[in-house]
């Protein structure tokens, strides 16, 4: 899931999406990437469970997509696992040189 | 909207070259000497983080200044088996007043021979910080919320 927010500007799309639902005609007006470029990338992110889309007369709305997405989950995941990366480097070292 | 639905929970593990013993002691009591520099609440300049080592306890900052800021409290404290101690920080990155709102996160010290020990972490009930959409899109805007966040997690990704 979390690599669909590997490229820089699909993360940028999915940021405004997130911060307000809109159509790809207003994310490409506002970006500098094509249509069709912006309606790939949220299919990468459609298909990634991040964002979803619905009709609003003949435009398609995109939205964060709140069931699919955990994002507290993903970033405290990565925040432990870095954390314990250093701890384990604390803890393995022989004698108990305290930082602080 | 509403979305109450139960997150599932954080989990991780890491094995230690280090007897169960040191490797509590470092989790808890020198906390501060590996937890993230960019990761504390304090207004002032960080003096050093304090694990009050009992069932009741607290976990905070402490700056040069005499602040405190208390971000934990401790529910369980069995060394060198295991501690379970409280999230009381929100989706910004800053301190959560209401204990309902809450997350708590426990650590099993489990060995793996005299100088080897097997880290399990469990980060749960992260669905009491916030009902979904609203908090969340709150957060992804914030400077120092899901926004940074979500670089951090990038560049793991891309690392």
């Amino acid at each position: 899931m979390f690599a669909a927010l590997g490229d820089p500007t699909r993360r940028e799309i999915f940021e405004r999406v997130a911060a307000r639902p809109q159509s790809v005609g207003e994310l490409a007006g506002d970006l500098p990437v094509s249509r069709p470029a912006v309606s790939q990338h949220l299919r990468v992110l459609k298909d990634a469970g991040l964002v979803s889309d619905g009709a609003a007369g003949t435009r398609r709305i995109y939205r964060m997509n709140p069931q699919g997405l955990d994002h507290l989950s993903a970033y405290l995941n990565h925040f432990w696992n870095e954390s314990l990366a250093v701890f384990k480097a604390a803890a393995e070292q022989p004698t108990k040189e305290r930082r602080k | 909207m509403s979305t109450q639905s139960v997150a599932v929970p954080v989990r991780t593990s890491i094995v230690v070259e280090a007897p169960r013993e040191r490797a509590f002691e470092v989790f808890t009591a020198e906390m501060g000497s590996w937890w993230p520099d960019d990761k504390h609440i304090l207004q002032g300049e960080l003096a050093g983080m304090v694990f009050e080592p009992r069932t009741g306890g607290r976990i905070y900052d402490h700056a040069t200044d005499g602040s405190e800021c208390t971000w934990a409290r401790v529910l369980a404290y069995e060394p060198p088996d295991r501690v379970v101690f409280t999230w009381d920080i929100n989706l910004r990155w800053e301190i959560e007043a209401d204990p309902g709102r809450a997350s708590e996160v426990e650590v099993r010290f489990i060995a793996e021979g005299d100088a080897r020990t097997r880290v399990e972490l469990e980060h749960r009930g992260l669905e009491r910080h916030g009902d979904g959409w609203e908090s969340m899109r709150d957060a992804v805007g914030s400077p120092n919320g899901w926004h940074s966040g979500l670089q951090a997690l990038a560049a793991y990704l891309a690392g």
